[in-house]
């Protein structure tokens, strides 16, 4: 049992991170009224800028170079994601439309230009990823160290703490309250003096800063290259995490953890006896299969944000 | 006034694609590439013998079907991104039926491919109920079901279909839809009836659309639910029927790659991206019928166009998906192409 979990708990941390940052960003953007199918896409941008960034700078960075990779996929990330903020917030356009194109689009411009500069379709292994490390002292406590602190990656303890750092801000802070009451009621809102498009824009651009650390986390972690097929999915399982954990951002990383130990268990469940029994493709639809559950209302009953994916024109009823 | 918004109408898609192509040029030119080698060798990647043109035609077809499938649930105001998951399920289907049954052909084709309505049809049941039913949003659970069908048929490949292997055998001679004589017109191309069927189910929608009550109804859910109901329509009934039909043909679109283009089914690593693509067809074709035939027709062409754009001017094919991309978001945001052609307009007065 003790092995077990040693070698389970590690592996989950590792596959949610990413998840669970993406998640993060999914929720604001939703909370504030925007839907964001795109995450996808900011994912890929984000896997992108990290592997080229820390293909190019790694001499000149040295051991910083996986942390400065992430930051400037963040940046990136929220750069693209202006266009879908001003199609869906200034253009009124329809917000699943320019989701998915932003999901093609990053595809396409990432697939480009790794064709442009590198000549083939993928980029080298990267030399600076982010490697396991032991946390001091909190790894020599007795059963839970070894558990929780041993083997593990930094960033997957970087996506818990911002999960506690987006409830704070989204639920403790004037800002949040304002953020959250666009997404409901962007009429009232407005009327209370608050700047409805404003608003949206900053909660887009945080879910494309979001997007692109998670999907840099991603790519520094687990994918150590781009290609085509580095991020096939794993935006709209965040997505899926956005709406099973009912759009809040403690529960996104409670789905998000949940999924990563379905993804975790598909590949680890070959050394565990009960688990392997269990066919392979019933762990890989799991995380699908129970969003679909929690949203028919068999696990309690999920309600997206009000105004979820409306425009909101001023002055218009 | 009508006059006004049916200009509009024709005038914002073509502007998007002009848009979208010349967005393309100038990230050639940027990347360092020839934009006119490019385009002309997209050119000569589409029409350039008949091998091309009807490798183009082969390309046009699923995209035509899943354009279709995306117009038709848009028409009931229904978002339905499922159409990849349809795609899969359809084309495990009629390959399932080509694969397991001995029949002569004009038996065994039309089941084959009805197999393959029939698979897409059920896959876009369960999100039509639950949206009707309960008030789920389709957009989630057609994405949700996009990644089942991707792994469930996967699975039924490797351990049903064959013995742990990737691709199963070729389908029996009776289902294909390949034609020696199509074939030997176009320097034995891939391309196969499929177009034929594409463009029936094309009429077919303009048909229960146009022309039939079911049609008004589905009209009718989509501009207003609780008219409709208030009129005595059942509403549940027509959500769920809009998204089973759109669903069939996505069914069929997967069926016309199992029965025609490739014969087998191969394990997916990733999906086909022709659901997906109906998204931008159906946009692009403004949810009508003949304008989904000439959007599938065009995407067909930007696609195998870029097929010969690396070997003849250096550019990756992945222009054709950011060019795709771009006139999505054109056409999305038409809100500010019509502002801008109403203030041109004022200004000429």
């Amino acid at each position: 049992m003790f092995e077990a979990l040693q070698s389970i708990i590690p592996t989950v941390l590792f596959y949610s991170a990413p998840l669970i940052l993406t998640a993060l960003g999914g929720v604001f953007s939703e909370r504030s009224g925007v839907v964001n199918i795109g995450l996808e896409g900011l994912m890929v941008m984000g896997a992108f800028v990290g592997i080229v960034f820390n293909l190019t700078f790694a001499d000149l960075f040295g051991i910083w170079t996986p942390w400065i990779s992430i930051l400037v996929a963040m940046v990136i990330g929220s750069i693209f994601s202006i266009i879908h903020a001003v199609a869906s917030v200034t253009f009124y356009a329809n917000q699943v439309v320019s989701g998915v194109a932003i999901n093609m689009l990053a595809l396409g411009i990432g697939v480009y230009l790794t064709k442009v500069w590198y000549g083939k379709g993928q980029t080298d292994m990267v030399d600076r990823p982010f490697y396991t490390m032991d946390v001091p002292i909190l790894a020599d406590i007795p059963i839970i160290g070894p558990i929780f602190f041993e083997g593990i990656y930094i960033t997957s303890y970087l996506a818990l703490i911002l999960a506690f750092v987006a409830w704070y801000v989204l639920y403790q802070t004037p800002f949040g309250l304002r953020l959250r009451a666009v997404g409901e009621h962007p009429m009232a809102a407005d009327t209370n003096g608050i700047k409805v498009e404003r608003m949206r824009y900053i909660a887009v651009l945080l879910s494309g800063a979001f997007g692109g650390l998670g999907g840099s986390v991603f790519a520094l972690t687990i994918a150590s290259n781009f290609s085509h097929a580095t991020i096939v999915g794993q935006g709209f399982m965040a997505l899926a995490a956005v709406i099973f954990g009912k759009w809040h951002p403690l529960g996104a990383m409670g789905a998000a953890l949940f999924f990563g130990l379905a993804q975790s268990l598909s590949v680890v469940s070959s050394g565990i006896p009960l688990l392997a029994d269990i066919p392979q493709v019933i762990l890989l639809i799991a995380p699908y299969l129970l969003t679909i559950l929690a949203l028919a209302g068999f696990i309690g009953r999920a309600d997206a944000p009000r105004a979820n994916g409306v425009p909101y024109l001023k002055g218009g009823r | 006034m009508t006059s006004n918004s049916k200009h509009f109408g024709l005038l914002v898609p073509i502007i998007s694609v002009i848009i979208g192509l010349i967005a393309g040029a100038i990230i050639m030119l940027l990347s360092g590439h020839n934009p006119i080698e490019g385009y002309a060798a997209l050119w000569a990647g589409a029409f350039g013998d008949s091998y091309t043109i009807g490798e183009t035609i082969r390309r046009s077809t699923p995209l035509i079907l899943t354009g279709l499938a995306v117009a038709f649930a848009f028409k009931t105001g229904l978002f339905n991104i499922g159409a990849e998951g349809q795609v899969i399920v359809g084309w495990l289907a009629a390959v399932w039926i080509g694969l397991a049954i001995d029949a002569p052909m004009i038996i065994h084709l039309p089941v084959a491919i009805l197999a393959g309505a029939i698979a897409g049809g059920l896959w876009g049941f369960l999100p039509g109920l639950l949206k009707a039913k309960l008030g789920v949003h389709e957009v989630i659970i057609t994405i949700m079901m996009n990644y089942i069908a991707l792994h469930v048929t996967n699975a039924i490949i490797r351990n049903v279909l064959t013995d742990q292997g990737t691709t199963t055998e070729p389908i029996a001679g009776t289902a294909s839809l390949a034609s020696e004589w199509l074939q030997s017109i176009t320097f034995y191309s891939r391309i196969h009836y499929g177009i034929l069927i594409a463009l029936f189910a094309a009429f077919i929608m303009w048909f229960i659309i146009e022309r039939t009550s079911y049609g008004y109804e589905l009209k009718a859910v989509g501009f207003n639910r609780h008219a409709s109901n208030y009129a005595g329509m059942n509403v549940s009934k027509n959500i769920i029927l809009s998204m089973v039909i759109g669903g069939g043909f996505a069914g069929l679109a997967g069926a016309m790659e199992g029965l025609g283009t490739y014969g087998t089914i191969s394990v997916m690593s990733g999906f086909t991206n022709l659901g997906f693509d109906g998204i931008a067809v159906a946009l692009l074709g403004a949810n009508n019928a003949f304008g989904v035939i000439l959007a599938g027709l065009l995407f067909g062409v930007l696609k195998e166009g870029a097929g010969e754009m690396p070997t003849t001017a250096g550019v990756p094919t992945e222009l054709v998906d950011i060019i795709i991309a771009l006139i999505i978001f054109f056409v999305a945001s038409s809100y500010i192409i019509r502002w801008a052609l109403s203030r041109f307009k004022k200004e000429g007065k």
